[in-house]
């Protein structure tokens, strides 16, 4: 959405507009977690308590975590497919460490797991950027080869929670004034880079990238290198979550973060990213996680049989998917009759 | 696949689209499928020097029975590619309709009828995601990831926590014995022949070159008067047919079926598909291709397990395998981008 | 992707021919040297120099992994070898190969986890027709009698599912909401075992079960389940968590949850190595289970007995177990086929949870 030559007149206005509905797509998601409450506290009363509130946060941060990184390379016409096999990998190989190494240092555990996740989002990047092969094969490939490695490394092992300092663990547990500390950590996380991706040039070019890169090129803007610091930053939040996922199950095995990568495309669709690029934003990334949690755990609350969460899920995905197009379609319309308009008058 | 040898170019009589497009098909089959071949050999030559039984009648029979109903699935899903859209939901709408034949079997209805239910179904989920893609223009992969969860859901509420056995002997003993004579699995031999036919189809018809024109250039297909938007729901409806179709001989041939039947074999047709050198980006691709790929993923599977080689590493051979087709044939012109930004830099 | 020339496009085909031996080669190291059972009977019977492929649910799940370790132990005993072989997804059709592999390799003995319970009858129907014995172990198969086959039962199927509530009865003084989180909802052995909690749960009158729920074996799905199950029965007295994945994901959450665990009292089925912490710090009493590794023993020994011909499917076939001692064989009773029992459940508390090493 930043300004090109080829852009038509009036790209303030028509950014602002966009902005308007953009906003009003959050607001929208929020306001169905909401509702999706409230059904379910009519429902069962109990449902609306300070505890439950809690874990609502707790259970879709990792999600929300993973769908920042996922936003950043699907807004440039991209998608990450490998992100649940580095949480997995990136988990075991943190816990592996402190159980080896009895004094290794807490907060050591979460640079090695952001490490482990950036390395592997730079082989995406670069084969991606390098060989222009779709992202979409590139780690759908990368899924297989990450959940191998993990498997080799694992070798029907497992990290029992004795094994893990009290210390790293209780960031899966305590609380803040109420809120838990995951999720206060995904919402430094999620504010940080909504800021970022609105006012950085390199993240503005981002969205470029991906709404039309041909103009994108003739703008002059490096995509290759903004497309592989996407990936790279992907892959260390995947690090990161593979990090809090040990924290929060004080487990680990071969298992962690099995399927993961369709529930975040799940999550950033929802939240009203663009899965062609060009516009989303992380925030509504997160309420999607934020939605799509808070239905797996009302089904339950609301004594359905969980049997119904993913048909639920899969029918809620294609209403989000359809909304979007709809107001999509209502956007093209307004701009239009803005800039009919502006040649009228 | 002879006949694809000696069809017409198909996608010259078209209008040219981006890079790649537009190449006369008997230089396409020289270039990806002829080392897909080569590569087949090699697994073939490593999987008899490693294990005395590879070469066996027996192996053979397996590598069919366990490969089927993915190389079934992976032929619409090729049509569907070649347009440059995508469909996951395959796998969960073959377990769909496993469990709506074992649930409505279940009830006291006779298996052909379940079988035609689990078609209906397999037609109507295809054209969910038909109308989907085709006429309210949604993105197919995000459409698909949602019917993938939805029809897997579906399944759950069909047929969890029940798993459904009892199909009568007389069809499940495709799951066990080979077409009379030989040692063709069932599901392979019906592979085999449905191959044919997409192949003639893809390069042979109007509907092929119709669809070879999609994928190339949507906008100038619909401009020269193609159907784009009936031809792609048509896709998704056959797609979902056969998947049906699949789930039922993967029902047969396992004679049970529970909700989570087939859970994950999406990613595997999907690495099929491109590995057979089906473009991601639509306009390029054979049926020949596909066939290759089945061939060459059945027979590293099994000469990997034969060998006890551990899945794990399975996995990692897979991905690489998929990663490399896909790099090799891009490898060459990212070197070239390379060399001139060297050149003009220094 | 613009490649010009046939020369190109030759080196093309020709290097991804390159790589791909490569990547074939660097897999051809491990190699499989079928061993003939020429071997004569030992003392017990049992023949020397027999291969038992062990095909448990998948290769990495770590319980099952306890249960191979077991069965190597035996058949080292007894001069065979074993071969661990099966998927990395815990589905049927990924069992499928190594079945196959099985039969090719003419292995002497098939010692199975099933995935399913009857997907697996039509490949290990053709394996027995190959004169291979089949024993399934974990969880059963039911093929009917074709091909007949030896449960080796972790432990009374009924007494696990009324020893677990016995156990929480006696905790919560036989009063309250209670819930069970099981694994997958197909799992042959998780519901049966609840089918038999349920009849239990008879005896206690005043004790309810509100819901059962289902967490997959993955710790995130069992901890979304889990705290819905919190927040929908506040006043839930008790769960069963009849699965290793489960109880120990919820240990973990009740654990950091101190105000929730001094109302919900836990127990079920989990492996000490996992459970020692919550134990010390008081949020698990008691829990149970049988060693894996045991059973896995077990199996070893059964399957090198049937393949030797020195123990049979008939109800009252005895056979020896090594350092296990003597078990008979039991007659088919209540859906299942002929069996042995492994034992009785350990209950594991904090006086003895120190002293196992699985």
């Amino acid at each position: 959405m930043t300004a090109q030559a080829t852009a038509p007149a009036l790209p303030t206005e028509r950014f602002a507009r966009g902005a308007a509905l953009l906003r009003a797509r959050e607001l929208g998601i929020a306001i169905a977690v909401l509702l999706v409450f409230a059904a379910t506290t009519i429902s069962n009363h109990a449902f609306a308590n300070a505890h439950s509130i809690q874990q609502l946060l707790t259970g879709a941060s990792l999600i929300a975590l993973l769908g920042v990184g996922e936003t950043m390379v699907v807004v440039t016409r991209n998608v990450d497919l490998s992100v649940g096999s580095v949480v997995g990998l990136s988990a075991y190989v943190v816990g592996d460490v402190f159980k080896h190494h009895s004094g290794f240092p807490v907060l050591l555990g979460y640079v090695l797991g952001i490490a482990i996740g950036a390395a592997v989002g730079a082989v995406n990047g670069a084969i991606t950027t390098v060989t222009r092969v779709p992202s979409l094969v590139v780690t759908l490939a990368m899924l297989y080869v990450v959940r191998g490695v993990d498997g080799v490394v694992v070798d029907g092992r497992t990290i029992d929670p004795g094994a893990i300092p009290k210390s790293y663990t209780e960031v899966g547990y305590r609380t803040f004034l109420g809120v838990p500390w995951l999720a206060l950590i995904v919402a430094v996380v999620v504010a940080a880079a909504g800021y970022a991706m609105r006012s950085f040039r390199a993240s503005r070019d981002l969205y470029a990238i991906g709404s039309n890169p041909e103009a994108a090129a003739l703008a002059g803007i490096p995509a290759g290198r903004r497309v592989f610091s996407a990936f790279v930053i992907s892959g260390a939040l995947a690090g990161l979550a593979g990090s809090l996922f040990l924290a929060l199950h004080a487990q680990v095995d071969v298992t962690g973060g099995n399927g993961y990568e369709l529930t975040v495309v799940s999550a950033v669709v929802v939240g009203g990213v663009a899965i062609f690029g060009g516009s989303g934003t992380v925030l509504g990334a997160a309420l999607g996680a934020l939605l799509l949690n808070t239905i797996n755990q009302a089904l339950v609350a609301a004594k359905i049989s969980s049997f119904w969460n993913e048909a639920v899920a899969g029918g809620l995905l294609l209403a989000a998917i359809a909304f979007d197009r709809w107001l999509g379609l209502r956007v093209a319309r307004s701009l239009q009759s803005v800039q009919g308009a502006h040649r009228d008058a | 696949m002879t006949p694809d040898l000696t069809t017409k170019p198909a996608a010259r009589t078209v209008l040219r689209g981006g890079e790649g497009g537009g190449q006369p098909l008997r230089r396409a089959l020289l270039r990806w499928e002829s080392a897909l071949v080569l590569v087949l050999v090699a697994v073939i030559v490593f999987g008899s020097v490693h294990s005395s039984t590879f070469l066996d009648g027996t192996n053979f029979f397996y590598i069919g029975l366990n490969m089927g109903e993915i190389a079934i699935m992976a032929l619409p899903l090729t049509l569907i590619v070649m347009t440059g859209e995508m469909d996951l939901s395959v796998a969960s709408m073959l377990g769909l309709s496993g469990a709506v034949m074992g649930s409505l079997f279940h009830d006291g209805w006779s298996v052909w009828a379940a079988m035609a239910a689990a078609l209906v179904v397999g037609a109507a989920g295809g054209a969910l995601n038909g109308l989907l893609v085709a006429k309210m223009g949604l993105p197919s992969i995000a459409v698909t990831i949602g019917t993938l969860t939805l029809f897997r859901g579906l399944a759950e509420v069909v047929l969890a926590p029940r798993t459904v056995t009892g199909f009568p002997i007389s069809l499940t003993k495709i799951g066990v014995v080979p077409v009379q004579g030989t040692q063709i699995a069932w599901s392979a031999l019906i592979f085999l022949v449905l191959a044919v036919v997409f192949g003639v189809v893809l390069h042979a018809t109007p509907l092929g070159r119709s669809i070879t024109a999609i994928g190339l250039q949507p906008e100038a297909a619909r401009f020269s008067g193609i159907r784009v938007d009936r031809i792609t729901f048509g896709l998704y409806v056959v797609s979902g047919v056969f998947c049906a179709f699949a789930g039922i001989l993967f029902t047969l041939k396992n004679s049970s079926v529970s909700y989570d039947a087939g859970t994950g074999l999406e990613l595997n047709v999907v690495a099929i598909v491109l590995l057979g050198g089906v473009s991601v980006f639509g306009g390029r691709g054979t049926v020949a291709g596909v066939v290759l790929a089945v061939a060459i993923v059945g027979c590293l599977q099994q000469a990997l397990t034969q060998m006890g080689v551990k899945p794990e590493v399975q996995n990692i051979v897979t991905g690489g395998l998929l990663l490399i087709s896909v790099v090799v044939p891009n490898g060459g012109a990212a070197v070239r981008r390379m060399r001139d930004r060297l050149r003009r830099a220094g | 992707m613009t490649i010009r020339t046939t020369a190109r496009r030759r080196a093309t085909a020709l290097l991804s021919l390159v790589v791909a031996c490569i990547t074939l080669a660097a897999c051809g190291s491990s190699n499989s040297a079928g061993a003939d059972p020429t071997g004569k009977p030992t003392a017990t019977g049992v023949k020397k120099g027999l291969t038992v492929y062990f095909i448990p649910k998948d290769t990495q799940n770590p319980y099952e992994v306890l249960a191979d370790a077991g069965g190597k132990k035996a058949l080292r005993e007894l001069g065979g070898k074993v071969v661990v072989s099966s998927g990395t997804a815990d589905t049927a059709a990924a069992q499928i190969p190594s079945i196959q592999a099985a039969i090719q390799a003419h292995a002497d003995a098939i010692v199975i986890a099933g995935n399913d319970p009857s997907a697996l009858c039509p490949s290990l129907n053709q394996a027995s027709a190959a004169g291979i014995k089949i024993v399934s172990f974990d969880s059963d198969i039911s093929c009917g009698t074709s091909p007949n086959h030896l449960f080796i039962n972790q432990a009374d199927t009924k007494v696990i599912g009324t020893s677990e509530v016995d156990l929480l009865a006696k905790e919560i003084h036989s009063t309250g909401q209670i819930a069970i989180l099981s694994a997958a909802a197909s799992a042959t052995n998780q519901n049966a075992w609840i089918g038999y909690m349920k009849q239990e749960l008879a005896k206690y009158p005043n004790m309810k079960l509100v819901s059962t729920v289902y967490g997959n074996d993955d710790p995130a799905t069992s901890l979304t389940v889990l705290q819905g199950l919190l927040s929908a029965y506040p006043n839930l007295k008790g769960i069963i968590s009849p699965t290793t994945v489960g109880i120990s994901t919820a240990a973990q959450y009740l654990s950091s949850h101190k105000d929730v665990a001094a109302k919900v009292t836990l127990t079920g089925l989990g492996l000490p190595s996992q459970m020692k912490s919550y134990v010390h710090d008081g949020t698990v009493k008691s829990f149970e289970l049988w060693n894996p590794s045991n059973l896995g023993y077990l199996a070893g020994y059964a399957a090198a007995s049937l393949a030797s011909g020195s123990a049979s499917l008939q109800a009252g076939s005895t056979f020896k177990a090594g350092t296990l001692g003597s078990y008979k064989v039991l007659g088919p009773a209540a859906g299942i086929g002929p069996s042995v029992v492994l034992g009785p459940p350990t209950v594991f508390d904090a006086a003895n949870v120190d002293r196992f090493d699985f």
